[in-house]
């Protein structure tokens, strides 16, 4: 059989789409790992219910998509918001292992109170974006994942930006390289972790309006943080650009071994990656080399 | 209130359980031990294996997690190791019931070492995150080497057989599972002991210092990864036994998620915390069905929140016990003892 090199374009093209949406996942991971060095693992969890406010507010109360979008965004930053008071702050100081376990128990909580609001089945988000197929040469994609991938690069690219010429960003990172050194500055450490909780809840709400629009959303939809996990290791934890060069590679990755070895080689793909580079690079491809000193 | 103990030898110093109340209660607990399956009906019986299964898995968590301070998230995943190797003992070989735990142990300890290499080069969270990865692979090996494990069907097991007895019921599985429970817990309990056992507290306690000590740190990360996963093994072999199928559905992450809740709950570090954390977290899930039953008379749909009620109890239960409590149940426990060795005067 002849290499088919249009369908190749094609399943490129739609894993750099899901790839995307994987970075900006990614990008909220990692704007509160920077900010706080909190590994949070329900990030997907708050994509989930990023997804489901939006459904709510578009669906049930019958708001038009351009207010629904911001609603669902603020929530997503209000979820932030409180789960930095009331969960985060009492742990400050406390082992990484003991606030990453923390996060474990936050998402089992969102996932219960999802399935207690809005039930456990599966449901499709309104549809909003149209579904007029665009061509790119003779490539078919989807428009849904070409408007993901619009959205996710201008997002991740206002982010670079705010982070090299906002004083909140400048702040943030003053924060990320010494907490002692930012305070004595006058930098609000305090407010620098909540707003970072709040901008990232945003961003996964946001990540989860899109990913809930390509694929549906329901309570084990949080499972997509997992991927975003991987992502995160492969670029490293505190880089924003190893977030993009990662959400890149991983999507590649998952959209080749689905199509070309079988779909449920998909996580096993991805895992298999993971695997690999922490053995051969364990900060990642862009992250900060941690030296240890007795 | 309870004065200090007199020991006058070296001997009664080192005990393991070293006053005499101390060893009343222990005897108590055995007399209750043995005579609870003469009180108890079918359900409680199974309740109690169910915790002696989770009370072994846990405790070989807390070897890892506990004592030597590497964080696994694969616990399900090495106990569904297990229980597939008895399942094909089982039915391909047909080996005696004893034979066929002790290979599940070792050949889940050999898994658990392979899944314990990238501790070579990564600790903490990265190395949690190889060992999600770990069990995800696991479990696509259990979905997909179709000859071998049945694929999603399944394999399924005869009951086990042991001195030309039949163990199918949960009495008959009680008098296996919870000897055997008693017998890993005081392994456990004695391993840190001796020198591997100290040598594991010394890594958790600060790695570099423990290889400066002259502590091989890889090999003896390994060690502690395959004994974890030998209590995993086994645990996961009994499980087999108790259920008498195997699927890959029945070793879920979120099972590994509830290990580690275990071990954090029950308190990390202590074989107490360990005990105490897996008969907490199996009962939690109980009484909530036994909550939603009171109340369904009046709440209809009381049933259909039970699944969703549970997770977010699960979780909950993580988080406060590490906000509020962070040394776990087994703290809880020194304190009662505590007031009362002081009675009259306060601590």
């Amino acid at each position: 059989m002849e290499f088919d090199w249009l369908f190749f374009c094609e399943v490129t093209l739609a894993g750099l789409g899901s790839g995307a949406l994987l970075a900006l996942t990614a990008l909220a991971f990692v704007l509160i790992y920077k900010a706080t060095k909190v590994v949070n693992l329900a990030i997907g969890e708050m994509l989930m219910v990023g997804a489901y406010l939006f459904f709510s507010f578009a669906a049930g109360f019958g708001l038009p998509v351009w207010l629904a979008i911001p609603l669902a965004l603020i929530g997503g930053g209000l979820l932030g918001a409180i789960v930095e008071r009331t969960i985060i702050r009492p742990m400050l100081g406390e082992s990484a292992i003991s606030v990453f376990m923390v996060t474990i128990g936050l998402g089992s909580v969102l996932v219960g109170l999802v399935e207690i609001i809005w039930g456990a089945a599966p449901t499709q988000l309104p549809d909003f974006m149209g579904t007029t197929p665009l061509f790119i040469g003779d490539a078919y994609v989807s428009r849904k994942i070409a408007i993901g991938f619009a959205v996710a690069s201008i997002v991740i690219a206002a982010f670079v930006l705010a982070f090299r010429f906002w004083r909140g960003g400048v702040a943030l990172r003053a924060t990320a390289t010494d907490q002692g050194a930012a305070y004595s500055c006058g930098i609000d450490v305090p407010k620098v972790f909540s707003a970072a909780w709040i901008v990232a809840g945003v961003a996964a709400a946001g990540a989860g309006i899109l990913v809930g629009a390509v694929g549906g959303i329901s309570p084990t939809m949080g499972v997509f943080g997992l991927s975003a996990l991987v992502v995160v290791i492969v670029g490293g934890l505190d880089s924003i650009a190893g977030a993009l060069v990662g959400g890149l590679i991983v999507g590649l990755v998952e959209a080749w071994s689905g199509t070309f070895i079988g779909g449920e080689y998909k996580l096993l793909a991805t895992f298999g990656l993971l695997i690999l580079i922490l053995m051969v690079r364990p900060y990642g491809l862009f992250g900060t080399v941690e030296i240890e000193r007795l | 209130m309870r004065i200090g103990a007199l020991k006058d030898s070296y001997g009664a110093d080192q005990a393991l359980f070293d006053t005499a109340v101390q060893r009343l209660w222990l005897a108590l607990g055995a007399v209750a031990l043995l005579a609870f399956p003469f009180a108890a009906n079918d359900y409680w019986l199974y309740l109690a294996c169910l915790v002696g299964i989770h009370i072994v898995s846990t405790t070989g968590l807390n070897i890892l997690t506990g004592y030597t301070g590497l964080v696994s998230l694969g616990q399900a995943a090495f106990m569904g190791v297990g229980a597939y190797v008895v399942a094909l003992a089982e039915t391909k070989l047909g080996t005696p019931f004893l034979l066929n735990l002790l290979a599940a142990g070792l050949v889940t300890a050999m898994v658990g070492m392979v899944v314990g290499v990238p501790s070579l080069r990564v600790k903490g969270l990265y190395l949690a995150i190889a060992t999600i990865a770990a069990s995800f692979i696991l479990h696509f090996v259990f979905q997909n080497w179709t000859t071998v494990t049945g694929g999603t069907r399944g394999l399924s097991i005869p009951p086990a057989q042991l001195f030309g007895l039949e163990l199918a019921r949960p009495f008959a599985l009680y008098w296996v599972i919870t000897p055997l429970t008693c017998i890993m817990v005081l392994a456990a309990a004695n391993l840190f002991r001796t020198r591997i056992g100290r040598a594991f507290i010394a890594i958790r306690d600060r790695d570099i210092s423990a290889e400066v000590l002259g502590i091989p740190l890889l090999r003896y990360k390994l060690m502690s990864f395959g004994l974890s996963s030998f209590y995993a093994g086994v645990a996961g072999g009994l499980w087999a036994y108790f259920f008498r199928v195997v699927t890959p559905e029945s070793f879920p992450f979120v099972y590994s998620i509830f290990f580690l809740a275990a071990v954090i709950v029950g308190g990390m570090g202590t074989i107490l915390g360990g005990i105490l954390g897996a008969v907490f977290m199996t009962l939690v899930p109980e009484a909530l069905k036994l909550v939603v039953g009171l109340l369904s008379p009046w709440m209809p749909n009381a049933v259909a929140l039970l699944s969703p009620v549970r997770t977010i109890v699960f979780g909950a239960l993580i988080i406060g016990f590490l906000i509020l409590e962070p040394h776990g149940l087994a703290e809880i426990w020194r304190r009662i003892r505590r007031f009362f060795h002081l009675w009259p005067f306060k601590t």
